[in-house]
């Protein structure tokens, strides 16, 4: 049986718990340090990066994940989850201060795309997911701007487009919310790390 | 701060309707377990943002004020919410009288991420609200009832905002109406199919939409509590009784310390169902908005009766 933690501060945390669990996984939510022994993966959602820091912060609960992030603990990562695993984000302030999760070796863009008139949805060929194109939600979304060659770059929104999903080891983030559709390609993906 | 909401965003091209729904329905679902709150000058949203929340509301006077100065209350100045935009980098709201669809123009040219159909300012139109589906921006509107929340998201509402009675501090519209629509979606619930034709036409809503919520036991859309939360414990009974996320308006800026009382209620949101945080989260922060109890609001002077 594998376990799944969701950080739930705040966020899409119903819809990725709905999507592990029909896989089967069994999904516990995170949100102090207290649930973090004996999970095989970890999910950081969508949702405003900088308010999940900030709630993160008053329980240390960052520090806890980096600490096993660093020991192996696998993690996912969408939107904002993407934001929070880069280990550099360009025009941070709202974040400066506050721990991250980090480990990613990548430069993201907060909002690079634009405000919510600028959201938008597209087909993604995704390395490593089979099949069709991958229905990509992107809502205010950021960008990966600068990946060192340790990283994998799982897609782009076009042939030169920006990099909006990564891989590196057991780190899996994404631009864009797989959460947000009925394709659970991405999450088997992630589980499957998960089962090593 | 180029990155963040600036006047050069431009839409997204080729965007369909379905499209349209599923990112604007999808960045309510992102600020779900959050607050949002109420900001009059850039200043206070640069602390509604230190303080952790989710997106913030740019407005000339908070709900407390429009009550206390009376008068007619509109749109605010394009000027006010693109200083509020270029401050911070949660997403910003702000409000359009019901039915006036060029303030939500002004709005949806100014870049807002998403507009407030919303009772507090003075109504525009007492027959229509905004045909919303017109607009490529997303917008929340109040409602007191399931009724009232089906035929605004019929109108194209990517959110739904119970109404409470803004600018009070006193929750018990609030929890009137979280209770009046969360049990009216579990009496669908229990509907038999043939019982759901009847429903719908004493809901004022179209069947299909009926039968989903009474399919599904829940809105097709983000759900949030405003109107007359102050307090952390406000929030956190407002998250027990299961709303998505929380509304502050005059609760924190009308204050005796909005920068501790922000993050307060925050904290006690995303802890709603852990009474020693909350207790440790109510504790010091000075005197709350003095308030006005309902039962003193003369009938005309209630805006939860605005829209229809």
């Amino acid at each position: 049986m594998t376990t799944i933690g969701v950080v739930a501060l705040q966020g899409a945390v119903s819809e990725h718990v709905a999507m592990l669990t029909g896989l089967g996984a069994t999904v516990r939510q995170i949100r102090t340090p207290d649930g973090l022994d004996g999970l095989d993966g970890l999910v950081l959602p969508g949702g405003e990066s900088t308010a999940m820091a900030r709630a993160a912060a008053k329980v240390g609960l960052f520090e806890q994940v980096r600490e096993r992030r660093e020991s192996g603990l696998p993690i996912f990562g969408t939107c904002a989850g993407l934001i929070l695993l880069a280990e550099r984000v360009e025009d941070g302030e709202a974040l400066a201060g506050f721990a991250t999760v980090g480990g990613l070796d990548i430069t993201a863009r907060r909002n690079a795309f634009g405000g919510q008139l600028a959201s938008f949805r597209a087909g993604l060929d995704v390395q490593g997911v089979e099949g069709p194109a991958f229905p990509a939600v992107f809502i205010r979304a950021p960008q990966v701007v600068a990946v060192e060659a340790s990283v994998q770059v799982l897609a782009r929104t076009s042939a030169d487009g920006p990099i909006v999903a990564v891989r590196q080891g057991g780190l899996l983030a994404t631009s864009f919310h797989p959460e947000l559709t009925a394709d659970d390609r991405l999450h088997r993906l992630f589980l499957s790390i998960c089962r090593g | 701060m180029t990155d963040t909401l600036s006047p050069t965003t431009t839409i997204a091209d080729d965007r369909t309707p379905e499209d349209r729904a599923i990112v604007n329905r999808g960045l309510a679902q992102m600020l779900k377990g959050g607050v949002i709150m109420d900001v009059v000058t850039p200043e206070q949203a640069k602390i509604a943002e230190e303080a952790g929340a989710v997106a913030v509301m740019a407005l000339e006077r908070v709900p407390a004020d429009i009550r206390a100065q009376g008068g007619v209350a509109r749109m605010s100045d394009p000027d006010l919410i693109e200083a509020i935009i270029e401050t911070v980098s949660i997403p910003v709201m702000a409000k359009a009288r019901i039915g006036h669809f060029v303030e939500a123009q002004v709005l949806q040219a100014l870049k807002v991420d998403y507009i407030d159909e919303s009772e507090v300012l003075s109504p525009a139109d007492y027959v229509n609200h905004i045909d919303k589906t017109r607009f490529e921006v997303p917008f929340v509107c109040g409602a007191t009832n399931l009724g009232e929340a089906l035929r605004r998201i019929t109108e194209g509402a990517s959110m739904i905002r119970s109404k409470g009675e803004a600018g009070t501090g006193d929750v018990s519209e609030a929890m009137k109406h979280i209770r009046t629509i969360t049990g009216e979606i579990r009496g669908l619930a229990a509907k038999s199919d043939d019982e759901l034709y009847v429903a719908a036409k004493e809901l004022q809503a179209p069947y299909e939409l009926v039968r989903q919520i009474a399919r599904e036991g829940k809105l097709p859309v983000v759900m949030f509590v405003a109107g007359g939360i102050a307090t952390p414990a406000d929030a956190a009974m407002m998250m027990q009784l299961g709303a998505d996320g929380v509304f502050v308006g005059s609760g924190i800026f009308k204050s005796g310390d909005p920068v501790k009382r922000a993050a307060a209620i925050v904290r006690a949101t995303t802890h709603f169902n852990d009474p020693e945080v909350i207790a440790d989260a109510s504790r010091g922060l000075g005197e709350a908005m003095v308030g006005i109890n309902v039962a003193d609001v003369p009938a005309p002077h209630r805006l939860a009766e605005r829209g229809w």
